[in-house]
C-alpha cells in the first residue's frame, strides 16, 4: 500500500492571505466600506470631522495668548490674520486662570487648597484603590475630614483637634459603658458624653491649647471661596457627608418599621421630585427663616447643607439598590450566626453592599460635583459666577467662548477620569465570565 | 422593659422616631412663624391674586402685565411644561440614534458617537444652556442683515423660515373659517382658552386611527379564515388622510408665513433664543444619556435571542422589531424615565438664560417683587413635585404593560 503515489506526504506551505484582507486595506474594509450603507456613513462621518476640525484647529492653534484686553487680542488678531473671527483670544485665559480656580481665595494661600487636594487624593486612596494602597493610609481618611477645613478656613489648629477628640471622647465612653449598660445605653451615654465634651469642655480646652501652643492658619472667609475650588469643595463636602445619611436612609427605607420606612420615603422622594435650583434657593433664602431668630451663618455653609441632603437622597438609592444585590443568603447567614440587626449590618451586610455600590457612588458624585455650578444662580463667585465677573471687567467685555471652553475642559477632565475609574472598579468586581 | 420586649419593640422604637420627628418640625416651623412675625410678612398666599407687573415675552396663553401672580405662574408652568415636552421627544429620538450608531459596526461612526456621549456628559448642563444661548444670539445674523436691497441673509425653507440672533421665526397654522375658542373658567387668573379647531382635529385623528385599527383586524381575521392576508396599505392611508385633508379644507387652513415689517418680523410664531437654547442643550445634554441607556439595554440582550430568531427565518427587520426590541424596551425604560425626569427638573435652569418657566416666573420675578420668599418656594417645590409625580406615573403604567408577566 506504500506505493500509493497521489497521496500527499507533506503539508503545503501557508498561502498568504489576499491582501485585501490584511493590513490597512483590509481593515479598511471591514470597519469603514463593508457594504454601501457603511460607506456613505464613513464618508458623512468624515465631511463632518473635516467640518468640524477645519473651525476647531485654526481657533484654538492660530490664537492670542498675550494682550491686556480684548480689544488689544483683536488687533493682533487682524494684524496677524486679517480678521478677529474664528481665533481664540487665550489671553483672557492666561491672565485669569488662576482667579477661574480659586476665586477670591488670597494669592498668598494658594498653596492651603492645594495641600488639601493632595491629601484628599491620599485620603481616597487606600478606599479607592483598596488592593495596590497600604491600609495603613487609611489614618489619613480618619483624620482628613478634620484637617480640611483647618486648611481651607484657617484659624485655630485646635478647634478641629477639640471637635476630633469628642468624637474620640465618645467613643470611649460607649467602650468602657457597654460591659456595665448593654449596647444601647453605651450608645447614649457615649452622645451625651460627647455632647458635654463639646459644649462645656471643649472651649476650655481650645483656650488652655491655644495659650500653650498656639499654632494657627490665618482665617480665609467663606465669601472669598470660589471658581473651580468652590465645585471640588462643594462635591467633597457633600458626598463625605452624604454617605453616612445615605446609607441610614437607605436602612431606613429597608426596614420593617413601618413609620420609619415611611419618613425616609418622603425624604428621599421629596429631594428626588425637586430641582436642585429650589432646594439652592431654600439655602439662600430660607434657612434662617427656619432656624431660631438671630441665628446667621454664611452663605456657603448653607448651600453645602442643601446640596448634601440633595445628594444624601441619590446616595440612599444607590446604596439600597447595593443592599437589594446582595444575595438573600447573606442575611440568613449573618442570622444563623446569631448576629444583631447592627452586627449584621456593620460586619456582614454593610462592607458587601458599599463595596458594590461604590461605582454607583462615583457617578452620583459626578452628577453632584456637574450641578455645584448651579451656585452661580444664587450669586456665588464659582466658575460660571466668575466668567460674568469677568465680562464685567471693561477690558474683557465681550468674551464668551474662551472661558466656556476653559470652564467645560476642567470639568471634563475632572467627570471623565472619574467614569473611567468607575468602569475600572466595574470591570473588577465583575466576578462573572 | 419597653425596649427589650420583642412584642413592643418596635412599637417603642417607631413612637420614639415620630416623638422626635414631631419635636424638630414643631421646632422649625416655630422658629419660622417667631421669624415671620418679627419680619412682619406672616404667610399668606394673597399675594397670587395681585398684579404681576411684568411681561412674559414667550407665552401660550394670552397674558399681559396687568395680570395677576398666579396666571404668571400659571404661564410659566406652562412654558415649562412645554420645553420638558419638546426636549423629551427630541432627547428620546437623537439619545435612539446615538445609541444604535455606537453599536454599529463602521468604526469611524462609532468613535464619533462614543465623543459625542462623553463630550456631553461630561460637562454640567449650565454650561450647555448658557453656551447655547450665547451661540444663539452671538453667531446667528442679526435682524438687520435681512433688510434692504443688499440683504446679506436670506429666510431658509421657502423663505418661510428666518433663523436670526432674536429667535426663530416659524410659519404658524392659521383658520380662516376658524370655529372660534372655547373660554374656560371666565376671567380669573387661571382662564383657558381651547380652539374647537384644534380638538376637531383630534377627534378626527381619533376616528381615523380607530378605523385603521379596525381595517388591520379585518385582515388579521381574514388570513386566520383563508390564510391569504387582503393588502390594505392603501386603505388605510386614505382613512388617515381624507377625512383630515377635508376638515383642513372646510376649515380654511393655511400657514401664516413670517415677513419682515420694518425692524422686525412680523406674523408667524416666534420662538425666541431662550427657549431654544434650552431645549437644545437639554435635549442634547439628556440624549447623551439615553443613547448609553439605549445601548447598555440592546447589549443586555442575549446573542442567543437574535440568532434563535435567525433560526426561525425571521427578517433581521423582523428580528429587531418582534424580538429584540420588546425584551431590550424592559431594560431601558426605567432608567429612561428618571432621565425625563431629570430633564423635566433641569429645565428650572431656564433661569440662567432669561426663558420663563415655572422658576423664573414664580421663583424668579414674583419672588423678588413680592417677598414672599416662604410661599413662593413652598408652591414651587409642590408644583415640581406634582409634576415629578405624574411623570413617573404615567411612566410606571407604561412600564407595567411592557414588563414581563411572570407566574
Amino acid at each position: 500500500m506504500s506505493d500509493l503515489s497521489f497521496v500527499r506526504t507533506d503539508m503545503l506551505p501557508e498561502k498568504a492571505p489576499p491582501a485585501s484582507e490584511i493590513g490597512v486595506v483590509g481593515w479598511l474594509r471591514h470597519n469603514l466600506f463593508s457594504g454601501w450603507i457603511n460607506s456613505i456613513l464613513t464618508v458623512i462621518s468624515l465631511i463632518a470631522i473635516y467640518g468640524v476640525l477645519s473651525v476647531l484647529i485654526p481657533y484654538v492653534f492660530l490664537s492670542v495668548w498675550d494682550a491686556e484686553s480684548l480689544n488689544e487680542c483683536r488687533e493682533i488678531m487682524i494684524a496677524n490674520w486679517g480678521s478677529t473671527h474664528g481665533h481664540a483670544c487665550w489671553a483672557v485665559i492666561n491672565e485669569r486662570w488662576l482667579q477661574l480656580l480659586f476665586g477670591f481665595y488670597p494669592p498668598e494661600f494658594y498653596w492651603r487648597p492645594i495641600v488639601a487636594l493632595v491629601l484628599l487624593f491620599g485620603a481616597l486612596a487606600p478606599i479607592l484603590f483598596s488592593d495596590r494602597v497600604p491600609s495603613k493610609l487609611l489614618i489619613l481618611t480618619a483624620i482628613y475630614p478634620f484637617i480640611m477645613p483647618w486648611l481651607m478656613w484657617g484659624g485655630s489648629i485646635w478647634g478641629m483637634v477639640s471637635i476630633a477628640l469628642g468624637f474620640v471622647v465618645g467613643f470611649m465612653v460607649m467602650k468602657f459603658a457597654t460591659q456595665a449598660l448593654g449596647e444601647l445605653f453605651a450608645m447614649i451615654a457615649g452622645v451625651v458624653g460627647a455632647i458635654i465634651w463639646w459644649l462645656f469642655l471643649a472651649g476650655l480646652f481650645v483656650g488652655t491649647m491655644d495659650a500653650v501652643l498656639p499654632i494657627a492658619l490665618e482665617t480665609v472667609q467663606s465669601r472669598k471661596f470660589g471658581g473651580f475650588m468652590l465645585a471640588i469643595l462643594l462635591g467633597v463636602v457633600a458626598i463625605g457627608c452624604s454617605l453616612p445619611i445615605g446609607v441610614v436612609l437607605a436602612l431606613g427605607r429597608q426596614s420593617h418599621l413601618p413609620i420609619i420606612k415611611w419618613l425616609c420615603i418622603c425624604f428621599i422622594e421629596f429631594i428626588r421630585g425637586v430641582p436642585l435650583i429650589t432646594l439652592l434657593f431654600v439655602a439662600s433664602l430660607l434657612l434662617n427663616i427656619f432656624l431660631p431668630p438671630g441665628t446667621n451663618f454664611d452663605i456657603i455653609l448653607r448651600v453645602m447643607i442643601m446640596v448634601t441632603l440633595f445628594a444624601s437622597a441619590y446616595m440612599a438609592e444607590v446604596i439600597r439598590g447595593g443592599l437589594a444585590a446582595l444575595p438573600r443568603g447573606q442575611y440568613e447567614g449573618a442570622d444563623s450566626l446569631g448576629l444583631d440587626y447592627w452586627q449584621a449590618q456593620r460586619l456582614i451586610i454593610m462592607p458587601q453592599a458599599l463595596k458594590i455600590s461604590i461605582p454607583g457612588i462615583v457617578s452620583t458624585f459626578i452628577g453632584v460635583f456637574k450641578d455645584t455650578t448651579l451656585v452661580s444662580i444664587i450669586g456665588l463667585f464659582d466658575v460660571i459666577g466668575l466668567t460674568h465677573a469677568i465680562r464685567a471687567d471693561t477690558a474683557w467685555n465681550g468674551i464668551y467662548w474662551e472661558l466656556f471652553a476653559f470652564i467645560a475642559l476642567l470639568f471634563f477632565i475632572v467627570c471623565f477620569s472619574m467614569s473611567r475609574y468607575s468602569m475600572y472598579l466595574e470591570r473588577k468586581l465583575r466576578t462573572g465570565h | 422593659m419597653l425596649l427589650y420586649d420583642a412584642r413592643y419593640r418596635s412599637a417603642t422604637i417607631q413612637v420614639v422616631a415620630m416623638l422626635f420627628f414631631m419635636l424638630a418640625a414643631a421646632w422649625l416651623l416655630n422658629n419660622a412663624i417667631v421669624n415671620l412675625n418679627t419680619l412682619g410678612k406672616p404667610i399668606s398666599f394673597k399675594f397670587l391674586s395681585n398684579p404681576a407687573g411684568y411681561d412674559i415675552n414667550q407665552r401660550l396663553l394670552d397674558y399681559s402685565s396687568r395680570d395677576i401672580n398666579l396666571r404668571a405662574a400659571l404661564i410659566g408652568l406652562l412654558n415649562t411644561l412645554v420645553v420638558a415636552f419638546l426636549g423629551c421627544i427630541t432627547a428620546t429620538i437623537i439619545g435612539v440614534i446615538v445609541g444604535v450608531l455606537r453599536l454599529s459596526s463602521n468604526w469611524l461612526v462609532a468613535r464619533i458617537m462614543t465623543v459625542y456621549v462623553e463630550m456631553f456628559r461630561n460637562v454640567p448642563v449650565l454650561l450647555w444652556i448658557i453656551l447655547a444661548w450665547a451661540i444663539l444670539s452671538e453667531a446667528l445674523p442679526k435682524i438687520k442683515s435681512f433688510r434692504g436691497a443688499d440683504a446679506t441673509s436670506s429666510m431658509k425653507l421657502f423663505d418661510t423660515v428666518a433663523i436670526t440672533n432674536r429667535g426663530i421665526y416659524i410659519p404658524e397654522p392659521l383658520f380662516s373659517r376658524s370655529l372660534g375658542n372655547i373660554h374656560l373658567l371666565g376671567d380669573s387668573g387661571l382662564r383657558f382658552d381651547i380652539s374647537i379647531d384644534l380638538i376637531a382635529i383630534l377627534v378626527v385623528l381619533a376616528l381615523s386611527i380607530f378605523g385603521m385599527r379596525k381595517v388591520t383586524a379585518r385582515a388579521t381575521a381574514l388570513q386566520e379564515s383563508t390564510g391569504v392576508r387582503p393588502k390594505t396599505w392603501y386603505i388605510q392611508l386614505g382613512i388617515l388622510f381624507v377625512p383630515m385633508i377635508a376638515l383642513l379644507v372646510a376649515l380654511g387652513f393655511h400657514l401664516g408665513v413670517p415677513e419682515l415689517k420694518g425692524f422686525n418680523f412680523k406674523g408667524g410664531t416666534h420662538l425666541r433664543n431662550s427657549l431654544i437654547a434650552l431645549w437644545l442643550a437639554l435635549s442634547l445634554y439628556t440624549a447623551a444619556f439615553i443613547a448609553e441607556i439605549v445601548r447598555g439595554g440592546i447589549l443586555a440582550i442575549s446573542k442567543g435571542q437574535s440568532e434563535a430568531a435567525a433560526a426561525l427565518g425571521l427578517k433581521p427587520s423582523r428580528t429587531m422589531r418582534l424580538v429584540i426590541l420588546p425584551q431590550a424596551l424592559r431594560v431601558i425604560i426605567p432608567p429612561m424615565i428618571s432621565n425625563y425626569l431629570n430633564l423635566t427638573k433641569n429645565s428650572s435652569l431656564a433661569i440662567a438664560v432669561g426663558y420663563f418657566d415655572l422658576t423664573g416666573t414664580l421663583g424668579g420675578v414674583t419672588l423678588n417683587q413680592t417677598g414672599r420668599e416662604l410661599e413662593c418656594v413652598l408652591l414651587l417645590m409642590l408644583v415640581y413635585l406634582l409634576i415629578s409625580l405624574c411623570i413617573s406615573a404615567v411612566m410606571n403604567w407604561y412600564n407595567k404593560r411592557v414588563e414581563l408577566v411572570e407566574r
